[in-house]
């Protein structure tokens, strides 16, 4: 089957022998393209290399040839600026600049200089008894991460700077106009507009969600967990460690590497069913409300969306209080006779049941919005393909197997994925129903039968306080979703392009 | 002419008009049938669906047992849990409020970002704009909860966590909200580029565009985008516990009423749970009937372009 096949051939398989051939040759081409990738990387990095050798030639030239403004420029940022009417730009680069040089010596610079060790001593306690906190790991990873990205970002600026005062040399030699604050500030409105728009949203990204990732990456290489907890104790690096102890696959038992199988295996079961049997059922249900003939279908649909409107912890919560071991159903089939007090079903204490209770419950969350967002789409579908195939005879089986569900996979191919990555972190679902459990002593630190990678972080974080151990999970759980995302989106009919939209 | 071989099985086409013709001797009865059928089947989705609500609003009013009650219809019927839920020694109040205020920054911070990241990247063509794209891409696949302890710690120095929660979980649900911007995207990519070029042409700048032509006509897709951005504060409950660390002053209502279930309070506050869940449901629940339309307008828009 995985052999080239030309886009003749291709027209004739069926849609299952098209998938498995998209399927083979997503693996055969892998090896390849893994190789082209690492070429790719070599090669931008080289092209990176030559770059940046020739713009530090070029920052060099411009150092030689430069006016005494310009030169100045190299050690005062903004100063060409300044001597340009470029009043706005030169007090952005120098204050820019005063700011990096009172951080380095307030702060930067001694983080930076204990990153390598994350700290020496702990606390002090002296003749009275008084402790005295030192060095703080946390403290000094966080703010060391900050001053390499402060570096970073100064760097770049410089250059920035300098760059402009070259330019403006060069336009006063060849006696042209330099723009003035009025230009630049007419600029922001109009050409570079998106420039105003994109850094408040870039700033906030970069503050609370890039450096904080960076910091967690790093955290996953410490032994950070709560005997090595600033500010008592210090940690240090440890260096893979913590991965090794993950793919430790001889360990077995409770070990940390059996137990990230076992939910690793579960949460992926977890999101296809989840995923699938919203997907499927959520389509029936769209399609019984527009059935022909059927009235009231605005009702059908309202007491459907109402389960999306009412806050999840709410609906979950009262949920799942419901099947708990005294609650409403249990009672109420106490009161019909069904099982006896001593016979109660424990929907949350067998793990097995717990897992069908939780994709089942998750059904009840999730179909009202796949009914109303396939409802949309069932609008959106030619009318005159099912005339078309009414007159040809196709019957309504036929119909749903030969239009709808092609135009559905088709066009829903996208969110299908989101849908399951979105379900591998699904944590609201499986922490306010089962909270994981029930808890089984031969999983690691007695993890629950039901938790996914991301409850399992979350208690590791919350109830071990083992830092680390999250940020390996965590990491791992990237990997998982991107592994995933692009395997799948190799193998999706509907890769369009953007511009095609408009 | 017959066929004398009766084993020989229907050609598809055979089998297609056999069909048709049986559909057409009963068309009416069937598809009365068929209606019938589908009625009852709406009929039960229906209980399933608003069974459990339908049972949290009678526990509500359950006033006989002191907290917990296993069953649906209450011994005795009134209003104590409610009032018990506006009385002093409840805290309650603070956390609507909490969580109303929290709701309104976000609903507000929320869509500007996202409306403005949106925006550029579905208008401007610049240099850096696919990278920034598939960083964010990339980004959205690490999880939420992994940054947790930091954004606490740098809460904390900013003095930000316990009973002052409620600025700082304002602060993060904004900060890196611009990441969410696929949905509005998706629309403004069906808004036509030649309307901007027009505008351009009889002078107007960019921000001109934006404000006066692109904004009035995704009307829809921004009333959704508050709409939802309203509606989350409501259920956020992982983040916020965490920040407000055990401060009931700092709660949102989610920590709040989380807190009454668990093992130590549930069986005093169970009922009252139910008061608070459904005092918690009706504004959600009237804004959303009330803007319904914006709402599936936003989920089918979403999922196609998205």
């Amino acid at each position: 089957m995985a052999k080239n096949v030309s886009a003749i051939e291709m027209l004739g398989l069926n849609r299952f022998q098209r998938f498995g051939y998209n399927f083979l040759n997503f693996f055969r081409l892998l090896p390849g393209r893994i190789a082209n990738l690492f070429v790719k990387i070599g090669l931008f990095f080289k092209n990176l290399g030559i770059k940046t050798g020739e713009y530090f030639r070029n920052l060099v030239v411009g150092f030689k040839e430069g006016t005494w403004q310009t030169r100045l420029t190299y050690l005062v940022m903004g100063f060409s600026n300044f001597t340009h009417k470029q009043i706005a730009r030169g007090i952005l680069f120098a204050g820019f600049e005063v700011a990096f040089i009172i951080y380095m010596i307030l702060v930067g610079g001694k983080n930076l200089s204990m990153l390598g060790s994350l700290g020496v001593v702990a606390r002090q306690i002296d003749d009275f008894g008084v402790v005295t906190y030192v060095d703080n790991s946390f403290r000094i990873l966080l703010y060391g991460v900050l001053t390499l990205f402060f570096i970073a970002a100064l760097v770049y600026t410089w250059s920035l700077s300098v760059k402009q005062a070259i330019t403006n040399q060069k336009l006063d030699e060849e006696n042209k106009k330099i723009k003035t604050d009025k230009d630049d500030l007419h600029a922001l409105v109009d050409r570079d507009f998106y420039k105003t728009l994109l850094a408040l949203p870039a700033i906030g990204i970069l503050v609370f969600t890039v450096i904080p990732i960076v910091f967690m990456i790093l955290v996953s290489f410490t032994n950070f967990d709560k005997d090595h907890n600033p500010p008592i104790n210090l940690f240090s690096w440890v260096g893979g460690s913590n991965y090794g102890e993950l793919f430790n696959f001889t360990a077995g038992g409770a070990s940390f590497s059996a137990t990230f199988g076992e939910i690793l295996l579960w949460t992926l079961i977890w999101a296809f069913f989840a995923t699938f049997s919203n997907y499927f059922l959520g389509m029936l249900v769209a399609l019984l409300i527009n059935k022909k003939g059927i009235k009231l279908k605005k009702v059908w649909r309202t007491i459907l969306v109402l389960t999306v409107t009412i806050p999840q912890f709410i609906s979950l919560l009262y949920v799942s209080k419901m099947f708990g071991e005294n609650g409403i159903v249990n009672q109420t089939l106490i009161d019909w006779g069904w099982i006896t007090i001593n016979n109660k079903i424990y929907f949350w204490k067998d793990p097995n049941l717990a897992k069908v209770t939780v994709i089942l419950i998750n059904i009840w969350i999730g179909v009202p919005y796949l009914m109303l967002m396939v409802t949309g789409i069932l609008m959106n579908i030619p009318a005159d393909l099912y005339e078309s195939a009414k007159i040809d005879g196709a019957s309504p089986v036929q119909q749903y197997f030969k239009i709808t569900l092609p135009y559905m996979l088709f066009v829903t191919g996208p969110y299908l994925l989101t849908s399951f990555t979105g379900n591998i972190n699904n944590f609201n679902v499986i922490y306010l129903l089962s909270g994981g459990g029930p808890s089984d002593i031969n999983l690691f630190k007695a993890a629950g039968k039901t938790n996914l990678l991301i409850t399992w972080l979350y208690t590791t974080t919350v109830s071990d306080n083992n830092y680390a151990l999250a940020a390996v999970i965590g990491v791992m759980v990237f990997i998982v979703v991107a592994l995933i995302s692009l395997i799948v989106y190799n193998l999706l009919p509907s890769n369009r392009n953007e511009e095609d939209l408009a | 002419m017959a066929d004398n071989n009766t084993n020989r099985k229907p050609t598809p086409m055979e089998a297609l008009e056999a069909e048709n013709q049986k559909n057409g001797m009963g068309l009416k009865a069937r598809r009365r049938i068929g209606n019938a059928v589908s009625y009852v089947v709406l009929i039960l989705i229906s209980i399933v669906w608003l069974a459990p609500f339908v049972f949290l609003i009678f526990q509500s009013f359950e006033v006989s047992s002191t907290g917990w009650s296993s069953r649906v219809w209450p011994k005795q019927w009134g209003f104590d849990n409610y009032v018990y839920l506006f009385s002093a020694n409840a805290n309650f109040n603070r956390w609507y409020f909490n969580t109303f205020i929290i709701a309104l920054f976000c609903c507000i911070g929320q869509t500007l970002m996202q409306i403005a990241m949106a925006y550029v990247l579905s208008r401007f063509r610049f240099k850096m704009r696919k990278p920034l794209m598939n960083f964010m891409l990339i980004l959205g696949m690490f999880p939420g909860f992994l940054t947790m302890i930091i954004l606490y710690t740098v809460l904390k120095d900013l003095g930000m966590t316990g009973a002052n929660a409620v600025p700082g979980l304002i602060l993060v649900s904004i900060a890196s909200s611009g990441m969410g911007y696929y949905v509005i995207k998706g629309f403004f990519d069906t808004v036509s580029k030649s309307l901007d070029e027009a505008a351009m042409i009889d002078g107007a700048t960019r921000a001109q565009v934006f404000i006066k032509v692109i904004l009035p006509l995704t009307k829809p897709i921004i009333i959704y985008a508050i709409l939802t951005s309203f509606m989350a504060p409501w259920g956020d409950f992982i983040f916020a516990s965490y920040i407000a660390f055990g401060n009931p002053n700092g709660y949102n209502v989610a920590v709040g009423l989380y807190e009454w279930l668990g093992t130590e309070q549930i069986s005093y506050h169970y009922t009252h749970f139910c008061a608070g869940g459904v005092v918690v449901s009706i504004p959600v629940i009237v804004l959303f009937l009330m803007l319904q339309r914006y709402y599936v307008e936003g989920v089918t828009g979403g999922a196609v372009k998205g």
